[in-house]
Parts: C-alpha cells; sequence; structure tokens
C-alpha cells in the first residue's frame, strides 16, 4: 500500500572530514515530505538545506559523507527503496537523477553547459530515461520548453544559454527538470539570483506546473514570504538539526521553537513601523537553541525540538 | 562566422608581412655577409681576390643594392614562388626546403597526434581519479617526461633499440628503403618508423599537456552545469566527455597553433642526433654561412605554416565554443 509520504528522512548524519578538522553538517535530520504537496525547508546559510537536499539526489560529494539514517522513497511508480542503502552503481541512482526526482538549482547562470544548445540539453534529459528517438525527445522538450513560458520557441531552441536572461534560463532548467514529470522535484533556492519581479514570475511558474502535475516539491529557501507564498509544509533546520515541523499556517502564525520566533522577528515587515528590526541573535535572546533536543510531538501533527 | 574567417584571414596577412621584415632584419644581422665568407674561405686557402672580382660578386648576388631593394627584391620573388638561389648548395631553394619542411611537418604533426593520444586518456583518468594511486603514478611519468631533454631520449630510443632489438632507427627510412625511389611499400616504412621521432619530439609537450588537462578538467568536476547534467541522469562516462571535457579542451585547440614552432624547435636537435632529413640541420648551416635565401625562405615558411597553424586552432575553436563565434 501506499503511503502518504514520498520521503520519509530518519535520524540522516552527514560529516565533512577535511584537512582542518570534521564538520558535522546534518545531525539526527527526520521530516517527511507528503506526496502531492509543496514541503519548505527554511534556514540561515550553513543550516543544512542544500546538504539534505543533495542527500535525497545522491549527490553529495566528498567530503561529505552520510555516516546514518535511511531515506525511505516511496514513488508510485516503482518499487519503494532506501535512497541511501543503495549502492553508487545501482542502476536506480539514474532512474532517480531526473527520472523520479528532479533539482532546480540556485545558478541558473550556470548550472547550464555554455557550450550545449538549449534544445540539446533539455531532450537529453528524455533520452536517459526513455527510449525515444533524438527527434521525438526534441519534440517534447519543444513542448516543455513551451509550458514553461519560453516565447518563440522555433529560434531558442537552437539558441545557446548565454543568449538568453537569468529569468529564461531559469525557466529552462525548469524545463529540463520537470520533462520527464518526476515524482519529486527539489527546488533549491530557485529564486535567490534572480531580481524580484522575475523571482514573482518564477514562483507563479512552479506553484502552476504543481498544480497541473501534482508532483510533491521540496522548496528550499531563507525566504519567509516565499514560503508563505508557495508553502504547505515548512521544516525550519538550523545548524544541521531540524527544529520545528508543521503547516505554513502553524509555523509562520504561531512559532514555537525561539530560534523559529527568532527567525520571524527578524523579516522587515512584520514589525510595527519605527520599530528597529531586530537581529535573529538579539530576537532569540538567552533562549537556548543549540542543545540538540529530539524532536517531540505537539498535537495537530506538530514537531519541535524543545526540552 | 564568414566576417570572422575574413578578419582572421586579414590579420594573417598583415602578420606574415611583418614577419618578413623581421626575418629580413635578422639575416642581415651578423657582420658581414656571402661575400665576404666567401673571401674568408678564399684567403684561407691562399688565394687573392681582385677587388673587381668583389665587385662582381656583389653585384651578381644584388649585395650592391640598398638594403630595402634587396628586401622588396626578395619578397616579391618569394611571393610569385621564386625562393632565390642558395650560394652555399649552388641550386635554386626551392629545389632543397620542400622535402626537408614535408617531412618537418610529418614529424611534427606525428608529435601533435602523440602528444594528444597519450595526454588526453591519462589527462582524464588523473583528474576523474585524483589523488589516486594511478594519478600519483602518472603524475611521476609526465615530470620525467617534461624533464627529460628530448635529445637525451633520442640517444636513449636509439642506444637501447640497437642494444636490445638490433636495429637502427636513425634516418626515416630502413636501410632498404633508403635509396629507392617513392613507392607503398616505402610508404609504409616510413610510417613505421615515423612514431619514434614523433613520440620522442612530442615527450615534452604531453608531459605538459597532461598535467594542464587534469587542472583544467578539476576546476570544470564540479560546476553547476556538470551537477545540473549528472542531476538530469547523464550516465559518468557519457557525463565528463560531453560536459566538462568540452570546456577543459578548448584551451588546447587555442594554443594548437603555438605548438607549431616549439615542435619545430625542438625538432630541429632531434633530427641532428636521430640523422633526420629534416630542416633543422639546412636551417642551421644556411645561417652560419649567411646563405641569405635559403635561411630566409626557411625562417619564412615555418612562420607562414605557425601562422596558418594558429588560423587553424582559431577556427576550430570557434567552431567548437559557441561563445568566441558569437562575438
Amino acid at each position: 500500500m501506499m503511503t502518504d509520504n514520498i520521503l520519509e528522512i530518519r535520524n540522516l548524519g552527514v560529516r565533512f572530514q577535511t584537512d582542518t578538522g570534521v564538520t558535522n553538517a546534518l545531525n539526527d535530520v527526520n521530516f517527511d515530505v507528503p506526496r502531492g504537496k509543496v514541503t519548505a525547508i527554511v534556514g540561515e546559510s550553513g543550516s543544512g538545506k542544500s546538504v539534505t537536499a543533495n542527500c535525497i539526489m545522491r549527490l553529495l560529494q566528498p567530503p561529505g559523507k552520510i555516516v546514518s539514517g535511511s531515506i525511505q522513497f516511496n514513488p508510485s511508480r516503482t518499487e519503494p527503496f532506501d535512497i541511501v542503502a543503495i549502492r553508487d552503481r545501482d542502476p536506480r541512482i539514474y532512474e532517480l537523477h531526473g527520472g523520479l526526482i528532479s533539482m532546480v538549482f540556485q545558478e541558473p547562470m550556470t548550472a547550464l553547459s555554455p557550450v550545449h544548445r538549449v534544445g540539446n540539453q533539455v531532450s537529453e534529459a528524455i533520452l536517459c530515461h526513455r527510449d525515444v528517438s533524438k527527434e521525438g525527445a526534441m519534440a517534447e522538450a519543444r513542448d516543455m520548453l513551451r509550458r514553461v513560458g519560453i516565447p518563440n520557441i522555433d529560434t531558442r531552441i537552437e539558441m545557446y544559454p548565454f543568449e538568453f536572461s537569468g529569468g529564461m534560463r531559469q525557466r529552462v532548467v525548469i524545463a529540463m527538470a520537470l520533462v520527464c514529470n518526476p515524482e519529486v522535484l527539489i527546488c533549491d533556492e530557485p529564486t535567490t539570483a534572480l531580481d524580484v519581479t522575475i523571482q514573482a514570475e518564477i514562483l507563479t511558474l512552479i506553484k502552476d506546473l504543481q498544480a497541473e502535475l501534482s508532483n510533491s516539491i521540496i522548496f528550499i529557501t531563507h525566504d519567509i514570504g516565499i514560503v508563505a507564498q508557495i508553502a504547505d509544509y515548512v521544516v525550519v533546520m538550523y545548524q544541521g538539526r531540524v527544529l520545528e515541523i508543521g503547516t505554513v499556517r502553524q509555523v509562520l502564525k504561531d512559532p514555537l521553537h525561539p530560534y523559529t520566533k527568532g527567525l520571524l522577528a527578524a523579516i522587515p515587515g512584520n514589525v510595527p513601523k519605527n520599530v528597529r528590526l531586530s537581529t535573529i541573535a538579539t530576537a532569540v535572546g538567552d533562549a537556548d537553541i543549540t542543545t540538540p533536543f529530539p524532536l517531540k510531538s505537539v498535537g495537530d501533527g506538530r514537531l519541535v525540538s524543545l526540552p | 562566422m564568414l566576417h570572422y574567417v575574413i578578419k582572421r584571414l586579414g590579420t594573417m596577412v598583415l602578420t606574415l608581412a611583418f614577419i618578413s621584415v623581421i626575418v629580413f632584419v635578422v639575416i642581415q644581422l651578423p657582420p658581414g655577409d656571402i661575400v665576404t665568407s666567401t673571401l674568408e674561405r678564399m684567403e684561407a686557402s691562399g688565394m687573392q681576390a681582385s677587388d673587381e672580382y668583389v665587385q662582381n660578386l656583389r653585384a651578381r648576388y644584388n649585395l650592391d643594392k640598398p638594403l630595402y631593394l634587396q628586401y622588396l627584391n626578395w619578397i616579391f620573388n618569394f611571393v610569385q614562388g621564386d625562393l632565390g638561389y642558395s650560394y652555399i648548395y649552388s641550386k635554386p631553394v626551392n629545389e632543397l626546403v620542400w622535402e626537408r619542411l614535408g617531412y618537418t611537418l610529418l614529424i611534427t604533426i606525428s608529435a601533435v597526434i602523440f602528444t594528444w593520444v597519450v595526454a588526453v586518456p591519462f589527462g582524464i583518468y588523473s583528474a576523474v581519479r585524483q589523488y589516486s594511486i594511478g594519478d600519483y603514478f602518472v603524475t611521476v611519468v609526465a615530470l620525467v617526461g617534461l624533464a627529460t631533454p628530448n635529445f637525451l631520449l633520442a640517444l636513449l630510443v636509439m642506444f637501447f633499440a640497437w642494444e636490445w632489438f638490433g636495429i637502427s632507427i636513425g634516418g626515416l627510412y630502413s636501410m632498404e628503403f633508403r635509396d629507392q625511389s617513392f613507392s607503398i611499400p616505402k610508404l609504409f616504412d616510413l610510417l613505421s618508423r615515423l612514431w619514434i621521432p614523433g613520440s620522442v619530439v612530442g615527450m615534452g609537450g604531453t608531459a605538459v599537456t597532461m598535467r594542464i588537462l587534469r587542472a583544467n578538467l578539476l576546476d570544470e568536476l564540479n560546476k553547476p552545469y556538470v551537477v545540473t547534467a549528472r542531476a538530469k541522469g547523464v550516465k559518468p562516462i557519457k557525463l565528463i566527455f560531453k560536459y566538462p571535457l568540452r570546456i577543459a579542451i578548448n584551451p588546447f585547440i587555442s594554443t594548437l597553433g603555438l605548438l607549431l614552432p616549439t615542435l619545430i624547435s625542438g625538432e630541429a636537435i632531434v633530427s641532428m642526433v636521430l640523422n633526420l632529413p629534416t630542416t633543422g640541420r639546412m636551417l642551421l648551416q644556411a645561417l652560419l654561412a649567411q646563405d641569405m635565401y635559403l635561411a630566409g625562405s626557411f625562417l619564412m615558411l615555418l612562420a607562414i605554416l605557425t601562422v596558418v597553424g594558429m588560423l587553424i586552432s582559431d577556427l576550430v575553436l570557434a567552431w567548437s565554443d559557441p561563445r568566441i563565434r558569437y562575438e
């Protein structure tokens, strides 16, 4: 039977061992990704958001190493499996990459190869996963590029990424990620490198496509405004740990963890006019946010890391 | 693209005109000319030359004219295909240079092929398996190759070929073909022996190419576009060849033309050691004897080869990298 969660992450631990020492990038991370919903992971830089995404994609590079835990993946198209447990050369890795789970990266400027045509790069994603002709793949790529809003498709498809603007490139990256209709789409700060008006367009695009394709989305960001716009569930991370999990309404309206409260207090617009905006640190104050308390259930499906 | 080609051809002609002036000046720089060196030889053998004889000699070689006229005379004939007359060989330069230049080109091309065939796979291996035993091994071998002067390598190869296999690898042809006219078996004989000077001349370049390719590839391997490609499901070997290698190889394409002069000067010493009928030795003789037309023709033809090599590598680069094509 199918569970309601497409991904169940349990006790995930990641360690970076370098010449200068050992960093525990993730400590005992636990959260679920509900099927067909948008789950946002929020946190500061270095909180472990992207490392978590790379673990799910099995893209973690040395010196990073998964040292504990499991990521149970329950796709509807194939048998469930634990992403952490499969070997590097397991064919399921290639199925996972772009077929079952896709990723949209932060930097549309560098995420595309500068020397290959846009049509080639998008259709390659299809050719990696399905047994279709090059022409067939190109036709599907063209459809997908049209759906993400690329104008003048016949000329654009023959062009190179450096002839596109940042927003257009991000649309291409999104088309590339969605062209095989993956069950999970991971968006790793997809709008951070874009200017504000383009950000809004890209967010609307992701939301519309999600409504249409009903895949599950993990949306990584440090922008609470974006979380409020797009997410159904929120996971708050800090220093490689999960501090709080709940629906977007629960977490944003009624934060339980002092760090979440601090994070929300540090957003412009959340405080009355003429009041000085606090930093996260001053808003957190003396509250203990560094002791790793295990997540405990506080009702309504909410989880929080408090004593 | 056409515009780009025309522009490049234009600069090429200008460059060559400039080089021709330099070549002419450089040949004139040492004191004296062919007449003084002839007179010295005559005096050494106890003969006395009359002033009239000297005047006649100078007039015959156009040496009594002002320098710029000599230059114009030379370059005008040169572009028409008349390379002048060699004093020391007493033959038209045309009869002397072409075959030798052909062999030089042949050895240079085989050196380039050797360089790439060896350096590219090992460079890739050493980047992809960075800090593995294999990487260290390849690095050590490359450094030894880099540190070995190629004339020394030529001597070693000759010595061991004779010691172990009892064969003489000097010259471009085996004994039995040496005096025959050109034929298909002779061609095969040439090709079977070409790899020796080719690999000897190409050795140093191979080591450098391998190290640079490793560094370039390491820079590219973790670029976001490579991660994106991996994230869409491209398998490892195709991933490396299609994405980072395509970019990492570009600097080599652009320096392919520059490789030519280095290889040609490296070839000069090696061909003396290996007794090869290439340009090196004759060029040296011509320069020593102040044989103006022979030396000038050699230098000019090598310059043309280099400039054409640069043009070809620029065009290949423009074909392989759209960012250059569209500028």
